[in-house]
């Protein structure tokens, strides 16, 4: 795995093409890490040419926004955009759709704009100019249903990006009963991942697990790294860790091509 | 006193009209009371938007049933106003049916008038059996107990009278046309309420003429009531769903607008040429409170909305929150809103244009804290309202004014925002190990 950082690129007078943002979950987050390696083997495949913050990333700020603590926010934001503006960077792309909402939507008025763009975006164009191949037959036929992030789907209109690489996994692409524009979040977008719920009769992954399980999936897929973490958790909840895998759409992918 | 029913007609709509913008008025000033909020831009994709919404009921379909029986509904209501201003021309010079004189297409007008109450009446009975009868969720929640329950049936008891009345009104007016009595001369047709007419077999011409005329008169009544209890009423949406619509969010949904008032704070911190001891100018404005705990907080394009919403509970029964039996309720947060916002309004007309302290505010009087902490930010509210409201943003206005002024996040979120702040990620890791993941195998 070949991971440049900027700072060692910009030490040789190099200028990568896009920043790949890891994010907190996907750089420190166990299950989250693995997604992360498997993006960057895809992008390593593709011969893209990358590199990430490193220790110089630090958090986009997303959760504390959402908690209502603006200042903090805004401080993150004003710090991670001096880096970035430091670095010259013009084109972000990031497996976290938290990172990715607050990056493309919050961050220009705040002095930093770039072209932002989410993984599954990011894949499709590989694909489709034929730097990732897609041998197909890992997935031949196996039911996978796909959960829609929030803050990918409905906050921005992306749903077709991750749908059309299943597709292109030759898998069965088995929708819930709501899934696009009317996608039930997973629980954890606007901090509730880092707090209790409030009282309630269920808890809102248990919910969004039943209504994945209802289409007999062999695979959940998902787009974001506390959606997976969310699912992982329902899936375990009903026992059913041995027969439903929930996987990102880089890993789909990175196992397809035996990376 | 041949012109005493001109005149008391003319009396009947002053009284109507003038009451109804005397209420107006007072929406006006509610509405206002909001922050200013700068929607003057993007124009033509704001027409397109309410044409799109509001007029072409675009959102109403994405529940076919309510969405279909909804539109019928609507342009009963849009084309009978046509009727309504023949009837106070009428009502006014003493005239009778006095466009007949387009001759076929009056007839196909009060013809398709006829049918389209008849569905009024056919979807107006649906809408009440699936309140009362069958008893779909959104409509028994919590929220939905007294007024609002009693103030949709009574919206369509109102509808179904006034159908009744019109048809009625038409179904004598046909008769008498049919006896020939003067005044009352051939004009319109009448492929529903001609099914009356065996009622009015062996009447008197003086009988069924009385009939008519009170008709007639409850039907203009009924309508200028209604447009009175509009203001009371969730009802509103009929009006404010096309402002609503007009000034509804262009930017994506999970875009959460950069509060201002923390910009500047944020550069002053950040910069170092800034002296820390400067004194303020004098002239300076107290600093603006960051986040809403009562309605003067909110933008007023967020307090046209809370006048605006339908109680439709579309929203409420898309969130996650609600559907896992948490508190909130995002209707509620519009419902509260708006009578909070009609409690203050109201303290304000007693005191004679001056708001006075009533030592109530939303936060905790209306909304408590648990449902703003259960909101996980999906957007499923937003993306559920037919008319382009945004409840989430009243939540998240809410939320920054207990963190930011009150410091009163739950715990767990404190211990987060601790993080962020000492290591640059919600948990407690160094930064120096974010790159560890590029060392481990796998
Ligand atoms: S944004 Fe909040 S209130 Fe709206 S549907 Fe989602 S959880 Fe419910
Ligand atoms: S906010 Fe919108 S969806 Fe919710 S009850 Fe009001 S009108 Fe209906």
């Amino acid at each position: 795995m070949n991971v440049p950082t900027m700072a060692s690129l910009f030490a040789e007078g190099k200028q990568p093409e896009i920043l790949f943002w890891v994010g907190c979950a996907g750089s420190f987050d166990d299950r989250a890490k693995k997604i992360t390696k498997a993006f960057v083997k895809l992008l390593n495949k593709a011969g893209v040419s990358f590199a990430v913050l490193g220790t110089e990333e630090s958090c986009s700020g997303d959760p504390a926004k959402r908690a209502g603590n603006e200042f903090l926010f805004q401080m993150q934001a004003v710090t991670n955009i001096e880096v970035m503006n430091g670095y010259g960077i013009k084109k972000v792309v990031t497996a976290c759709p938290h990172c990715f909402n607050t990056l493309k939507n919050e961050y220009p008025g705040l002095g930093g704009n770039y072209d932002v763009v989410h993984h599954t975006q990011f894949l499709k164009q590989l694909v489709e100019e034929g730097k990732i191949g897609l041998k197909g037959g890992t997935y031949k036929g196996k039911r996978i249903t796909y959960h829609d992030p929030c803050y990918l789907g409905r906050a921005n209109d992306v749903y077709e990006a991750p749908r059309e690489l299943i597709r292109k996994l030759d898998a069965e692409l088995v929708e819930m009963k709501s899934c696009r524009q009317r996608g039930l979040c997973c629980g954890a977008g606007g901090a509730q991942m880092f707090k209790e719920a409030e009282k309630g009769d269920k808890e809102v992954n248990i919910e969004r697990t039943e209504q994945a399980m209802e289409t007999q999936p062999e695979i959940i897929a998902a787009a974001c790294p506390f959606c997976n973490t969310m699912m992982t958790d329902g899936v375990k909840n009903k026992e059913k860790e041995a027969s439903i895998a929930v996987m990102d759409i880089a890993e789909l992918m990175s196992e397809a091509e035996d990376l | 006193m041949e012109y005493l029913p001109n005149i008391l007609f003319g009396i009947l709509l002053v009284i109507g009209i003038g009451y109804f913008s005397r209420n107006v008025k007072k929406l006006r000033r509610n509405i206002f009371l909001g922050r200013d909020a700068d929607l003057s831009d993007n124009k033509p994709q704001r027409w397109k938007n309410m044409a799109r919404i509001a007029l072409g009921q675009s959102q109403m379909v994405v529940r076919p049933i309510a969405g279909i029986m909804h539109i019928i509904v609507y342009i009963g209501f849009v084309i009978i106003n046509i009727e309504v201003l023949e009837i106070i021309i009428d009502g006014l010079l003493g005239t009778h049916r006095i466009f007949a004189f387009m001759g076929g297409f009056y007839d196909f007008l009060i013809a398709s008038f006829e049918i389209l109450a008849l569905l009024v009446i056919v979807a107006v009975v649906v809408f009440w059996l699936r309140r009362n009868a069958l008893k779909l969720a959104r409509f028994v929640k919590p929220e939905m107990k007294g007024w609002p329950k009693s103030d949709a049936n009574w919206i369509l008891y109102i509808e179904l009278i006034l159908m009744g009345l019109f048809l009625t009104m038409n179904a004598a007016d046909y008769q008498l046309q049919q006896m020939g009595v003067a005044h009352y001369e051939e004009a319109g047709m009448f492929p529903v309420s001609q099914f009356i007419l065996p009622v009015f077999e062996g009447m008197s011409a003086s009988s069924v003429i009385l009939i008519e005329r009170i008709a007639w008169w409850l039907h203009i009544a009924g309508i200028l009531f209604f447009l009175n209890y509009l203001y009371y009423s969730k009802h509103l949406h009929i009006l404010l769903a096309f402002p609503n619509t007009y000034f509804g969010n262009l930017k994506p949904k999970g875009e959460f607008a950069n509060n201002e008032a923390v910009t500047k704070e944020v550069k002053l911190m950040m910069d170092p040429n800034a002296d820390p001891f400067a004194a303020p100018a004098e002239d300076t404005a107290p600093p603006e409170k960051f986040g809403a705990s009562d309605v003067q907080d909110l933008k007023w394009v967020q307090l046209l909305s809370a006048y605006t919403c339908t109680e439709c509970g579309r929203c409420t029964s898309e969130c996650p929150a609600n559907q896992t039996g948490k508190k909130l309720s995002p209707r509620k947060i519009m419902m509260d809103t708006r009578d909070r916002l009609e409690e203050v309004g109201k303290n304000i007309d007693k005191n004679k244009g001056e708001f006075v302290d009533d030592g109530k505010q939303l936060l905790d009087d209306y909304i408590s804290r648990e449902e703003l902490w259960a909101c996980t930010s999906c957007n499923a509210c937003v993306e559920a309202c037919p008319v382009s409201i945004d409840p989430l943003s009243i939540i998240m206005n809410m939320r920054q004014y207990l963190v930011m002024e009150q410091s009163a996040a739950p715990a767990e979120l404190n211990a987060m925002m601790g993080n962020i702040e000492n290591n640059g990620a919600p948990w407690p890791f160094n930064q120096m190990d974010r790159l560890n993941w590029a060392e481990e195998a796998g």
